[in-house]
C-alpha cells in the first residue's frame, strides 16, 4: 500500500474531505466548466481578477479526491497571483503530473500531486481544475472538456 | 434460465454456500487454465479481472481459431473461385450458422453481421427507422438504457421529428410495467427498444412480458441484448423479439464483430443500411439491384476473422452449457452481494429482483474512480465510471458508480480479494 500512499499523500486526502475556497463567487468576473468526459466528474471555478491580478478564486463540484484537492490546491496556489504567472504555474504543474520534469521545485504545496505521474490515466482527474481556469480566463463560454 | 428467474427473495437472505464449493459444478481450474491472459500478475498481485461487463477476455479456442483463419486458409470471401477464398466462405458462413444455432432463430439470413452492438442498433434505427418512422410518431425505450440505445434513436428522432419517450424504473432498478403500458397505448409508438440485461444496474429485463405487451398493439421491438448473451441462454423465436442486438467482445469473442438478428420479413422490407461491394446483385449506373438477405446489409468486405472467431466462442460456450454457466455467476453475484452488503457505507445501485451477472455500488465519500485506481493496485480490475448510462447516474444523483462484473471464469476466491482490497480503500480513506 506504500506506493498508493505516494498517490493519496495526507494533504490530499485533507484537501478532499475539506475543500478549501469550496463556494460560489456571486461577482465574479471569470467563470468556466470543466468536465472530464471518461467520469463525468464536473468542477466549475469562479475568478475575481482586478488589475490582472487574481483577487479571488473558488470552485464548485464533485470529482474524484485527485480532481478535488487538485482544485482545492490550485485555489491557494492562485490566489494573489497574476494571469500571467497562472500559464507558467500550470505548465509546471503539468510537466510534473505528467513525469515530463521530475522536480516539483517552485510548486509549492502543488508538489503533492506529483504522485500522479505513476497513474497515467488519473493525469486528467489532476488538471480538470486547471483547464477550466485557464478557459475562464480565456472567456470561453463552452464547458471545456479534458480531451 | 430457470436459476435466473426463479430468484425472487433478495439476495443476502439467500443461505451461504459451504466452503469452496462452486455452484453449478463447473470446473473452474480448467476453464480458467483456457484463458492464458488470466495468468499474470499486476502490480505484482495476481490479476482479478471483475470488468467483464465492459469486455470480457478470450479463451485458447477463439485466439487460436483467429490465428489459424490467418496461417492456414485466410482470403476474401464471396468471390473468389480459388480454394481459399472457398474455404475462407465455408468458414465465415459456417460462423453465421452457428450464430443462428444459438439464438434458436428459423433462418440463419436472419443474421446479419456488423461491427458491434451499437452499429446494430443504428442499422435498424437508419434503416428501419428512417423508412417507417414520420413527424409525430413515437420510439419507446426505457429509462435504464446504455447510451447506444439512446442516441441513435434521438438522432433518428431529429432527422423525422418523433419523439423519443422513456418508460422510468423504480428506485430498485425494476422497470414500472403500469408505465410502460401507458406509454405503449399513445397509439403513436413505432418501435420499443429496450435493454435485456441493464450493464449499469444488473436488472434482468421481463423480456417476454415487454415484448408481448408491445406486439399486443402492433409494434415492433428490438431487443439490445450486448449484456444477456454471455449470461443467459436467449431463444429469439420463443422470445418473438423483432430485433436482438449484440457483441461478440462482450462473449469470448473478438472485438470489432456484432450481431444483429432480425425477424426475415421485416429485414426483408427494409432498405440497405449501406451501399458499395457484396450487397448487391447487379450495379449499372442506371440502376442497382440489391443482393439477398443477409448480404443486404453487410456492404464491403467484413471481419472475417473475427466472425470465424465469434464461432469458435460460441463453439467453446457451449461446452460448459448456458445454464451452467448462469447457475455459477448466479452463485458468484449472490455471494458477492452478501459480502458487499457487509461493508459499513457501501450502498449497491440495482436491487431488482431478477439480476445478473454484476454489481454497481458507492462507497460513502469516496469516488469511485479513487477505488478503481486502489483496486487496480490490489489487482482486482473493475470499472469506475458512467458505464456509457449517464441518465441512471442523474436518476440516482450520483456521478458514476463503481462495478464488478463477473464471467464464467470467475471465483469466490477473487470475490473475497475483491472485498479485501475495497477494505483497504476504505482504511487509506478513513
Ligand atoms: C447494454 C449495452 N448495450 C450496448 C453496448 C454497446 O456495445 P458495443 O460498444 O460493443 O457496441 C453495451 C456495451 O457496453 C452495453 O452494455
Amino acid at each position: 500500500m506504500s506506493d498508493l500512499r505516494d498517490l493519496y499523500q495526507e494533504v490530499i486526502l485533507d484537501h478532499n474531505k475539506r475543500p478549501r475556497n469550496f463556494r460560489i463567487i456571486d461577482q465574479a468576473t471569470h467563470h468556466a466548466d470543466g468536465v472530464n468526459p471518461l467520469c463525468g466528474d464536473r468542477v466549475s471555478v469562479f475568478l475575481d481578477v482586478q488589475d490582472g491580478v487574481i483577487k479571488d478564486i473558488a470552485f464548485q463540484g464533485a470529482g474524484c479526491a485527485i480532481s478535488s484537492a487538485s482544485a482545492s490546491l490550485m485555489t491557494e496556489a492562485l490566489k494573489g497571483k497574476s494571469v500571467v504567472e497562472v500559464e507558467h504555474l500550470f505548465e509546471a504543474f503539468h510537466n510534473v503530473v505528467t513525469g515530463e520534469c521530475d522536480c516539483p521545485k517552485g510548486l509549492g504545496k502543488l508538489g503533492v500531486l506529483a504522485g500522479v505521474r505513476d497513474y497515467p490515466s488519473r493525469v486528467k482527474c489532476a488538471t480538470l481544475a486547471w483547464h477550466a481556469v485557464r478557459a475562464a480566463l480565456q472567456e470561453h463560454q463552452q464547458p471545456v472538456a479534458t480531451e | 434460465m430457470s436459476a435466473l428467474h426463479s430468484v425472487t427473495a433478495p439476495h443476502p437472505a439467500l443461505p451461504p454456500l459451504r466452503e469452496g464449493l462452486e455452484r453449478g459444478d463447473l470446473d473452474l481450474a480448467r476453464i480458467r487454465a483456457d484463458f492464458p491472459i488470466l495468468r499474470q500478475r499486476v502490480h505484482g498481485k495476481p490479476l482479478v479481472y471483475l470488468d467483464n461487463a465492459a469486455s470480457v477476455q478470450k479463451p485458447q479456442a477463439v485466439i487460436d481459431a483467429i490465428s489459424d483463419c490467418y496461417s492456414d486458409y485466410y482470403a476474401n470471401i464471396h468471390r473468389g473461385v480459388h480454394l481459399l477464398s472457398e474455404r475462407s466462405t465455408v468458414a465465415y458462413e459456417g460462423a453465421r450458422e452457428k450464430v443462428r444455432a444459438f439464438l434458436n432463430a428459423a433462418h440463419v439470413q436472419e443474421i446479419i453481421f456488423t461491427r458491434n452492438t451499437t452499429e446494430s442498433i443504428n442499422l435498424v434505427a437508419s434503416s428501419f427507422g428512417g423508412s417507417t418512422v414520420k413527424a409525430g410518431d413515437e420510439i419507446l425505450i426505457t429509462a435504464m438504457e446504455h447510451h447506444s440505445n439512446i442516441v441513435p434513436w434521438q438522432m433518428l428522432c431529429e432527422r423525422t421529428g418523433a419523439l423519443l419517450k422513456v418508460a422510468p424504473f423504480t428506485d430498485a432498478g425494476e422497470l414500472i410495467l403500469e408505465e410502460y403500458e401507458r406509454l405503449l397505448d399513445s397509439g403513436r409508438v413505432r418501435l420499443v427498444a429496450f435493454v435485456h440485461l441493464s450493464n449499469a444496474l444488473g436488472t434482468l429485463n421481463p423480456a417476454k412480458t415487454l415484448i408481448d405487451l408491445a406486439h399486443a398493439r402492433g409494434i415492433p421491438v428490438l431487443v439490445d441484448g450486448a449484456q444477456s448473451v454471455p449470461h443467459l441462454a436467449v431463444d429469439v423465436q420463443a422470445l418473438d423479439c423483432d430485433f436482438y442486438a449484440f457483441s461478440s467482445h462482450k462473449i469470448y469473442g473478438p472485438s470489432g464483430v456484432g450481431v444483429l438478428y432480425g425477424k426475415k420479413a421485416l429485414l426483408e422490407a427494409m432498405p440497405p443500411y449501406q451501399g458499395g461491394g457484396d450487397m448487391i446483385r447487379l450495379v449499372t449506373f442506371e440502376k442497382t439491384e440489391y443482393a439477398d438477405l443477409p448480404n443486404k446489409f453487410e456492404a464491403g468486405t467484413p471481419n472475417i476473422a473475427g466472425v470465424i472467431g465469434l464461432g469458435a466462442a460460441l463453439d467453446w460456450l457451449n461446452t460448459i452449457g448456458l445454464d451452467a454457466v448462469a447457475a455459477h455467476e448466479h452463485a458468484l453475484l449472490e455471494y458477492a452481494t452478501a459480502q458487499l452488503s457487509g461493508i459499513p457505507g457501501l450502498n449497491i445501485m440495482g436491487t431488482a429482483r431478477d439480476k445478473a451477472a454484476l454489481v454497481a455500488f458507492t462507497l460513502r465519500g469516496i469516488h469511485p474512480h479513487d477505488i478503481g485506481t486502489i483496486l487496480d493496485r490490489e489487482g482486482v480490475a473493475i470499472r469506475a465510471g458512467h458505464h456509457c448510462a449517464q441518465p441512471v447516474m442523474q436518476r440516482y444523483g450520483v456521478p458514476a458508480t463503481a462495478r464488478a462484473s463477473f464471467a464464467v471464469y470467475n471465483t469466490r476466491d477473487e470475490v473475497d480479494a475483491l472485498i479485501k482490497a475495497l477494505c483497504k480503500v476504505k482504511e487509506l480513506f478513513a
